[in-house]
């Protein structure tokens, strides 16, 4: 059963989740049976297909065990080759499902949300070579946090510490009013985007595209600014049901968008846009990239040095997504952006070129958008094929 | 010199703008003085300079967010 996606699911997740409410409201420790409820979600969201059960199954025992055993090398020691190999070893099970299908037919280590959880794996491997994660984890929070059910299949992606922290927080039943309006609010949010808004949009403009519009060009124009606005409604519509349904059980989930459309610039519109997904790869791929380069004295350029670490992350980006062509032209596409705006961000430092006032302001957001736009018009792999 | 003044001077070299200095409350990435690059060579310098070394992800914006509360982190990990 796909999460968020039918009445039938809300409806067994509002009775598996009643219990969680009660106790909540009477200020009691409800982790213990939110865990229960995660097992019998995840049993009814992959019961369908035995084959992605059996794959999530076999990949969850391989980063516990990759976690497990490098933080206990950890402890004694601290070779970089050593934790180049762990991260590899964390990235390998969705290396694997990309690559399969291009080799077989069956792909046997694939299941919904493994982009997802890789994600929090790699990020433990790498705090933990930071000295920040320093204890072994306690298996049922390890678990517990990689498999969370209300995030699974697409985020928002969440840090093993903030999680933990949420973890051990006493919640008040005064306090667990807020979290129920909270929830609940973004619950019926998501509703409001993703089967209202999302559903509008794709049913009543981009289908009926054909009818609209009189010439080729308008039509994949047209295609651009719906499927941009549809994009948006679906997947925001689809985090506020994760982050919702995550502050009812107590975990404050991170947001995953903040008005994107409002963005003044592209590096804006990545601190706006899948906040989490940008935020993942700024921190562990972007930082450290440039942290590595800096401080081996590798490139004496600070400019050639930012912008090599942003064609490395949207690259990377890029291919997250996919191996097919639109998603690494996006990532291309998305690395120049920042490239040239980068560049002309240092000029007009220099320069003052470009002045700061309301009117540039709403002429910068203008701009921005139909930057974004056309990049999820790439995105969405018409730009190739054509509408 | 003491130690704040020793950071603060830090950040008007990275962030290219006395502001730091006159304002040391401003909020470096609301007012987009400080990005992520920035941060990098903040962390370099930082580990060059005073020998103190602090993992990127433990710079947290929401803590680490202006000249004054850079100075206060990085003097208890001194």
């Amino acid at each position: 059963m796909t999460p968020y996606g039918s009445f039938t699911f809300f409806i067994i997740i509002a009775i598996l989740l009643t219990p969680t409410i009660i106790l909540g409201l009477m200020g009691k420790r409800f982790h213990t049976y939110n865990m229960v409820v995660t097992i019998l979600a995840l049993c009814l969201i992959f019961s369908s297909t035995h084959r992605q059960a059996l794959a999530l199954i076999i990949f969850t025992v391989w980063q516990v065990i990759l976690i497990k055993v490098y933080i206990a090398y950890r402890k004694k020691a601290n070779s970089t080759v050593v934790f180049y190999l762990a991260v590899i070893a964390s990235i390998l099970p969705l290396a694997v499902s990309k690559l399969l299908p291009y080799i077989v037919t069956t792909n046997l280590v694939g299941f919904l949300g493994i982009s997802y959880l890789t994600f929090k794996g790699t990020q433990i491997v790498m705090e933990t070579r930071d000295g920040l994660i320093k204890q072994d984890l306690p298996l049922h929070r390890l678990l517990y946090f990689i498999l969370f059910f209300p995030t699974i299949s697409s985020g928002p992606i969440d840090r093993y510490r903030r999680f933990d922290k949420d973890m051990d927080t006493e919640i008040s039943g005064e306090q667990y009013k807020h979290f129920l309006y909270q929830g609940i609010n973004k619950i019926f949010l998501g509703f409001l985007y993703k089967y209202i808004i999302g559903y509008a949009i794709n049913h009543y403009f981009i289908a009926e595209l054909g009818y609209i519009t009189h010439s080729h060009f308008q039509m994949n124009l047209y295609y651009m600014y719906g499927y941009s606005m549809y994009l948006f409604f679906d997947f925001a519509g689809y985090s506020n049901f994760a982050i919702g349904v995550s502050y009812l059980m107590g975990i404050k989930s991170p947001e995953n968008f903040n008005k994107p459309f409002i963005s003044r610039n592209i590096k804006d519109f990545w601190n706006r846009w899948h906040i989490t997904l940008s935020f993942w790869f700024r921190d562990y791929v972007f930082m450290r990239f440039v942290f590595t380069v800096t401080k081996k004295k590798w490139i004496k350029n600070r400019n050639v040095t930012s912008n090599l670490g942003y064609i490395v992350l949207f690259l990377l980006m890029g291919l997250w997504h996919g191996l097919e062509i639109q998603y690494i032209l996006y990532g291309a596409y998305q690395a120049f952006l920042m490239v040239a705006y980068n560049t002309f961000e240092r000029f007009n430092k220099k320069h003052k070129w470009w002045p700061q006032n309301k009117f540039t302001h709403v002429l910068s957001v203008i701009i921005t958008f139909h930057f974004v736009c056309f990049g999820f018009y790439i995105f969405s792999g018409y730009f190739i094929k054509g509408v | 010199m003491d130690f704040k003044q020793e950071v603060i001077n830090l950040l008007v070299e990275i962030c290219q703008d006395d502001v730091v200095k006159e304002n040391p409350d401003i909020d470096l990435f609301e007012s987009g003085l400080l990005d992520s690059f920035g941060t990098v060579e903040l962390l370099v310098q930082v580990e060059d300079r005073f020998g103190i070394t602090v993992p990127i992800t433990e710079f947290d914006r929401d803590t680490w967010n202006t000249p004054n509360n850079i100075a206060m982190q990085l003097a208890d990990r001194k």
